[in-house]
């Protein structure tokens, strides 16, 4: 696939690829990539973690340069040279993580760029601004400061200013992981505006259903190759379900469905059994920056799974630290197996068998440059086995790590390898295999498939059905409706730091937990 | 104690307080440009010895006082360079490297005067204090504020140049951003190793301008060490001024009321040990950063050397 001609260059392709390149340390990042990139469409790229999207992004938008292959910007091969290269040539690029100075106002950060010696052309921009925004139907508030923003918000200001700036290109990476379902939905519509305009958009995802809402060609990466393409005459034949199971061939090659949509499986939770967490009227006091808990009450029984639905930022985090004795309580109570816990510490909650999985992994989960081993044990430092008289006990630690690895399928180097070093997914089966571990009877998963490629998120899917299955209470946090509605028994719906609602996951439960969600009555 | 009211003995702390504030206020304005980049500049003591020296020894053979600004100014660059190559271009670490430059610069800067003039101790002329008409003539405060050299008041106009470099220019943008997420202004097309090289330099230059200013005026003369720790009172400084310049100020002039009580207490005739007195400027630090100091946030890549493409 690496011979020039083997794509044919079409006149009207803004930017091509052709056989492009990149290695890193031990890795083929991308591999003979062909792109076309017209005006007019949207260009989905379509792969999950290390299937090498971001790296083709990072080419294209001047911070690396391909090893092989080449870059051809209106029929002419050029090599971009640096980010502001990339933006003379009309390419802009919206990162995944926001790049915008949070201590700056939007303004200002649409001005960040100009040069030095001059002052920012404040009404010269607003003039442009107010253009821009007109003819797509956005508001934005030049004079906030972007930490005040959401970041829908702030995501619109980075695509303004690739606007602002003449793009003819406009790379959109990973742009919906950290949107709410109805900021998906109005980023969608946007991009639609944008390639009327006769924009081109390169629009990454690894979520199906929004490459087959969006999207107008769709290329597939599967580590480092492009192992597929449906162009545009192609998409608009097909109806959505044909194009997701289209992808999914090309990506798994042997899936036929979405492979998210899994029938929640019949589980019959006895209704008799004692509530194995209790928990009655917790509340919190809210801080600076994060909302407070006002009188949370629920049981979970054995074998049941409780849902936490809720837009993030509403009280999840809060309710799971304070279950977990992260948080200080301000009242109300938690009882495990009947017995009073809310006074004792992490430490003790966490030996009676209440468990907390974090979604700040690499934050507050694991310690990225300590050793994989030394990870399984993190929360039992100093504890005999693996600890005789304040002294690691390296084979007895490495010999049940070696049985973790083995248990939970994480994929390491070795035992020494830093946790930091792995992928998400890999991370998270080490978090799994320590929270999981011995004595577990209550376990709280906080977002526990955010950021986690499919085949991950199925894995973690099962570990938490099958830790259900085996007689555990469990609290799913998520963000993702599907998720609960394919996983829980019951789902309440958290705002503001209340509960103000639960429901029963039948058949009608969608829309309810939905009503929930935007303050209707279920 | 009559005489700690009297008019002589007020306008002396207040004159010597501006004297020893100014050089505070150089290091203070310097170091906030490099932490607002994101640089934290250990080495600036360092700067401030290389400006004390070559300023003391540029004005002591050209008998220009303006002169031995400008080789101070260049002492103070000259360390800088080293600083922005070894930090911020290579990306070492900006602690360790601060550090050795200060301690560096004291044993060369004491080394060379130790060379060039022996064990003696030669002194400058006094400098000629530009005597603002009317002004001057207000009783304590005319004496104390309005007869200075007139670098003095320019390094207080410097002041009001840097807020509205901060507040509404380009290049004040591109510093903040450098300083709060350096990943933005390179995708914003702007270098950051080019605008942080930009802030230490600066530095060098204000750093050496204070550290000349503390010889050729405060003192007259260059001792091994005169610096005595200015140029870290001047980080104190830049990091309670949290990125305003005329909060650098506020706090200089009240470190310089401090340092020039030991004097002031002199002339008075008081009898307390110097020693305490001496320990004033550094218990006012303190005093400051329990008040002030929980609230400061600094930028938030500050200290973290940037590397395109790394996460």
């Amino acid at each position: 696939m690496s011979s020039l001609s083997s794509s044919p260059v079409d006149i009207s392709d803004i930017v091509a690829l052709e056989g492009v390149t990149k290695r890193f340390p031990g890795i083929v990042a991308n591999d003979g990539i062909d792109l076309s990139i017209r005006p007019g469409e949207v260009h989905v790229l379509l792969g999950e973690n290390g299937a090498g999207k971001s790296t083709l992004i990072g080419m294209l938008s001047g911070l690396q340069q391909p090893d092989e292959g080449r870059i051809l910007v209106d029929g002419k091969p050029t090599p971009i040279t640096s980010p502001r290269h990339a933006l003379a040539l009309g390419i802009g690029t919206v990162f995944q993580h926001m790049m915008l100075v949070p201590t700056l106002t939007v303004a200002e950060n649409l001005l960040l760029g100009g040069p030095w010696w001059q002052r920012p052309r404040t009404e010269e921009l607003e003039a442009r601004v107010a253009e821009i925004t007109r003819s797509l139907g956005i508001t934005v508030k030049l004079h906030a400061r972007v930490s005040e923003l959401s970041l829908g918000e702030q995501q619109q200001v980075e695509i303004l200013r690739a606007m602002v700036r003449n793009s003819r290109l406009l790379i959109l990476d990973e742009s919906t992981s950290m949107l709410t379902p109805t900021g998906i939905e109005e980023l969608g519509a946007l991009m639609r505006r944008l390639v009327e305009q006769g924009l081109a958009i390169v629009f990454i995802t690894h979520k199906l259903k929004e490459a087959a809402a969006f999207g107008d060609r769709i290329s597939v990466l599967k580590l480092g190759r492009k192992v597929g393409e449906i162009p545009p005459e192609r998409f608009r034949a097909l109806g959505e379900q044909e194009i997701i199971s289209e992808i999914v061939e090309l990506m798994f090659g042997k899936q036929k469905d979405d492979p998210e949509a899994i029938e929640r499986p019949a589980r019959a939770v006895d209704a008799q059994a004692a509530p194995l967490l209790q928990v009655a009227d917790l509340t919190v006091a809210p801080t600076d920056n994060a909302p407070g808990l006002s009188s949370i009450s629920f049981d979970i029984r054995p074998g049941e799974i409780l849902g936490i639905a809720g837009i993030d930022g509403n009280g999840q985090k809060q309710l799971a630290e304070a279950l977990a004795g992260q948080r200080v309580a301000t009242g109300g109570s938690v009882r495990l197996e009947g017995v009073s816990i809310e006074t004792l510490s992490v430490g003790e909650r966490r030996q009676r068998g209440l468990r907390y999985l974090t979604d700040d992994r690499l934050g507050e989960g694991t310690v990225g440059t300590f050793p994989v081993s030394i990870n399984f044990f993190l929360k039992q430092v100093g504890a005999a086995p693996f600890w005789r008289g304040g002294v690691e006990q390296r084979a007895e630690i490495d010999k049940r790590a070696a049985e973790l690895v083995r248990e939970y399928d994480v994929r390491t180097p070795s035992l020494k390898t830093p946790v930091a070093r792995l992928s998400g997914g890999n991370i998270q089966k080490v978090l799994l295999a320590r929270e999981l571990a011995e004595g577990a009877k209550v376990v709280i998963f906080n977002k526990p498939t955010y950021g986690l490629d499919l085949a991950n998120t199925l894995a973690s899917r099962q570990r938490i059905r099958d830790t259900a299955a085996r007689g555990l209470a469990v609290l799913l946090i998520s963000t993702d409706l599907e998720e609960l509605l394919s996983m829980c028994d019951r789902i309440a719906v958290i705002a503001n730091g209340a509960l103000v609602g639960t429901v029963a996951n039948a058949n009608d439960a969608r829309t309810r937990v939905g009503r929930l969600m935007i303050g209707l009555a279920a | 104690m009559t005489g700690l009211f009297s008019e002589v003995f007020l306008s002396a702390l207040l004159f010597g307080a501006v004297t020893a504030a100014i050089p505070l206020l150089l290091a203070g304005l310097g170091e906030q440009m490099s932490e607002k980049a994101g640089v934290l500049n250990i080495g600036i003591e360092g700067m401030m010895l290389a400006g004390a020296y070559l300023g003391f020894v540029g004005a002591f053979y050209s008998g220009s006082l303006w002169l031995g600004f400008l080789t101070g100014a260049a002492g103070g660059i000259a360390v800088a360079l080293i600083m922005a190559l070894l930090c911020v271009r290579i990306g070492l670490n900006q602690i360790v490297i601060g550090i050795a430059l200060t301690l560096g610069l004291e044993g060369l800067t004491a080394l060379l005067h130790h060379f060039q003039f022996s064990r003696s101790y030669p002194r400058l002329p006094a400098a000629d204090a530009t005597v603002i008409p009317l002004l001057s003539d207000i009783p304590i405060i005319g004496p104390a504020f309005f007869k200075h050299h007139l670098i003095v008041y320019l390094a207080v106009a410097l002041v009001f140049g840097m807020g509205y470099l901060y507040r509404r220019t380009q290049l004040g943008l591109n510093l903040q951003a450098a300083g709060d997420k350096p990943a933005a202004l390179d995708v914003a097309g702007i270098d950051v190793i080019r605008t942080r090289t930009i802030a230490v330099l600066t530095t060098g230059a204000l750093a050496g301008l204070g550290g000349a200013y503390l010889a050729n005026v405060g003192a007259g003369l260059f001792i091994p060490f005169i610096t005595n720790g200015a140029g870290f009172l001047g980080i104190v400084l830049a990091m309670l001024a949290r990125g305003r310049p005329i909060w650098v100020l506020f706090g200089a002039l009240l470190f310089g009321v401090c340092l020039s009580l030991t004097t002031a207490m002199q002339v008075a005739g008081i009898n307390i040990p110097t020693d305490v007195i001496q320990m004033l400027p550094f218990l006012a630090v303190m005093i400051m950063l329990v008040l002030f100091g929980r609230r400061a946030s600094l930028p938030a890549a500050l200290g973290i050397p940037y590397e395109r493409g790394a996460r």
